[in-house]
């Protein structure tokens, strides 16, 4: 019964969440275009769609509770008593990579810029030359969110602060934006974007939280979080060195 | 059919996560995964729930925001030209006005951000409120996608704006709070991820693909990026917010104790 309860009550605050939208769209469908809906879109079509936006939001946001935080974290503190750092690497360069090389997200982003990139002439303009820059670019992204999860974690265990290294990454981001080819610009900053899906985030940050419970000396707020932040900024670096590189 | 390929996408999504996990927590650690029962619940109603999410925003959400994009950035709605003016970036405002509430409303349904937010209020002790991050957060978002629409119609190289953004940044971390910084800095990636990036490409193309000078596929890029990095400026800038009223509480009351 207590489950039943914190589900509805946590549906109460899903529709509080969905709310904003329904105002945007329905201000905006009624008071500025004024015009009907298109035809392919019937109100059983919405009514359908907002009951499971809410569900479907209710249950992820419970599921995050039950399951996928308690697994980050339960892996950072078993790390955390074994005491083998390489193991931890190897896992967090495992994880970037594993969850980013079958990123959905990224796959639509990486078909599109092989487009821009035949566009801007730099590849030729075959199907065959579009694909190669396409898995290219996703193993580029993998790789760099692999060593991003790395760097964070190895950051964590020594408790470095995290502003420097970013700040540090930017520069490097603004320097190599000097260097690389005009169209890959573009794409390289919004791969940053694109690669923390919605199961990475909870999983990823639970992990870092764990990690700086676990070891002494740090703090969850302090060192805890960066995590996201590392695999934000470094697949933008990658692709920019990807870019100056091979073009 | 729908739902079965949203199901398939969120499955390679999920499955080397769990690979990975039950990898590793088997191979390496070598000890059962405790509560493995509950832990499993968990990660179906994950799976379920994100399901269930995507296949209702495709199915209400965005077939109405990308048409409604269009709608906005097309010719017949925007005000009428006098013969042989040239077009103002103003008017456009309803593209705006749009970008930034769509973008604001969006980030506050978003899912990986609740987590984010879930978890800085639970290790935070409450300092950090969470319902007070995902506000900070969507006005980021909304200020970067309406730049970033702004852009567009302008037509400027997105590095300068990029560039603006991270002295911004880098400006207010040697002023904020410590404890926010690691914080808002997440911020940024977690902002884009299930609901807005449908909706911010949709708008972004629409844009590119109506206004005469632009190419779709060379301008649309980029709206991601600058979405990205708001965030971290309106978070940081909530940590100084609130370390400054706690400060000036503080020196009321030893006024007033005085």
């Amino acid at each position: 019964m207590p489950f039943v309860y914190s589900l509805l009550r946590q549906s109460l605050e899903s529709m509080r969440d969905i709310a904003p939208v329904l105002l945007v769209v329905g201000f905006f469908q009624l008071v500025v275009i004024r015009q009907p809906l298109p035809e392919h879109v019937t109100l059983l079509d919405l009514g359908v769609g907002l009951l499971s936006v809410v569900l479907g939001l209710t249950l992820f946001v419970r599921g995050l509770q039950v399951g996928l935080f308690p697994v980050g974290e339960n892996l950072a503190h078993a790390f955390a008593r074994k005491g083998s750092a390489f193991w931890l690497l190897l896992f967090s360069f495992a994880l970037g990579f594993g969850t980013t090389v079958a990123e959905p997200a990224l796959i639509a982003v990486a078909g599109q810029a092989a487009i821009v990139m035949s566009e801007g002439g730099l590849i030729a303009p075959t199907e065959a030359a579009q694909d190669t820059f396409a898995l290219q670019l996703r193993m580029v992204v993998a790789l760099s969110v692999g060593s991003a999860v790395v760097l964070g974690v190895f950051r964590i265990i020594k408790g470095w602060p995290l502003h420097l290294i970013i700040i540090a990454g930017y520069a490097l981001v603004l320097i190599l934006t000097l260097f690389a080819p005009a169209q890959i610009i573009g794409i390289a900053y919004d791969c940053g974007g694109v690669t923390t899906s919605t199961i990475t985030v909870p999983l990823v940050t639970a992990l870092g939280v764990g990690l700086a419970t676990a070891i002494r000396g740090r703090s969850p707020l302090l060192d805890g979080f960066g995590l996201i932040a590392f695999a934000s900024v470094m697949p933008i670096i990658f692709v920019l060195i990807f870019g100056i590189v091979a073009y | 059919m729908e739902l079965f390929n949203i199901l398939r996408d969120t499955l390679l999504d999920l499955i080397p996560i769990v690979a990975v996990i039950f990898g590793f927590q088997y191979l390496v650690i070598r000890r059962p995964v405790p509560h493995l029962k509950r832990v499993l619940a968990g990660l179906v109603m994950v799976l379920l729930g994100l399901v269930l999410f995507l296949f209702g925003l495709e199915r209400a959400l965005f077939p109405i925001g990308s048409l409604m994009a269009e709608q906005l950035s097309a010719k017949a709605f925007l005000p009428a030209l006098v013969e042989g003016a040239e077009r103002h970036w103003t008017h456009y405002y309803w593209i705006y006005i749009f970008a930034f509430a769509i973008g604001a409303s969006t980030t506050i349904a978003e899912p990986s951000l609740i987590a984010v937010s879930i978890k800085a209020g639970e290790i935070s002790g409450g300092v950090i409120n969470p319902f007070a991050l995902r506000v900070a957060v969507a006005i980021g978002m909304a200020f970067g996608i309406t730049l970033g629409a702004w852009r567009i119609v302008m037509g400027w190289p997105l590095q300068y704006f990029v560039i603006a953004a991270y002295l911004v940044v880098i400006v207010q971390t040697f002023r904020s709070p410590r404890n926010i910084i690691p914080l808002a800095y997440d911020s940024g990636g977690v902002t884009t991820s299930t609901i807005t990036v449908p909706i911010i490409a949709a708008l972004g193309l629409g844009l590119a693909s109506s206004i005469p000078g632009r190419s779709p596929v060379m301008d649309g890029f980029g709206m991601i990026a600058l979405a990205c990095l708001f965030p971290i400026i309106t978070v940081l800038a909530y940590g100084q917010i609130a370390e400054w009223r706690a400060k000036r509480s503080r020196a009321q009351s030893s006024s007033t104790t005085k």
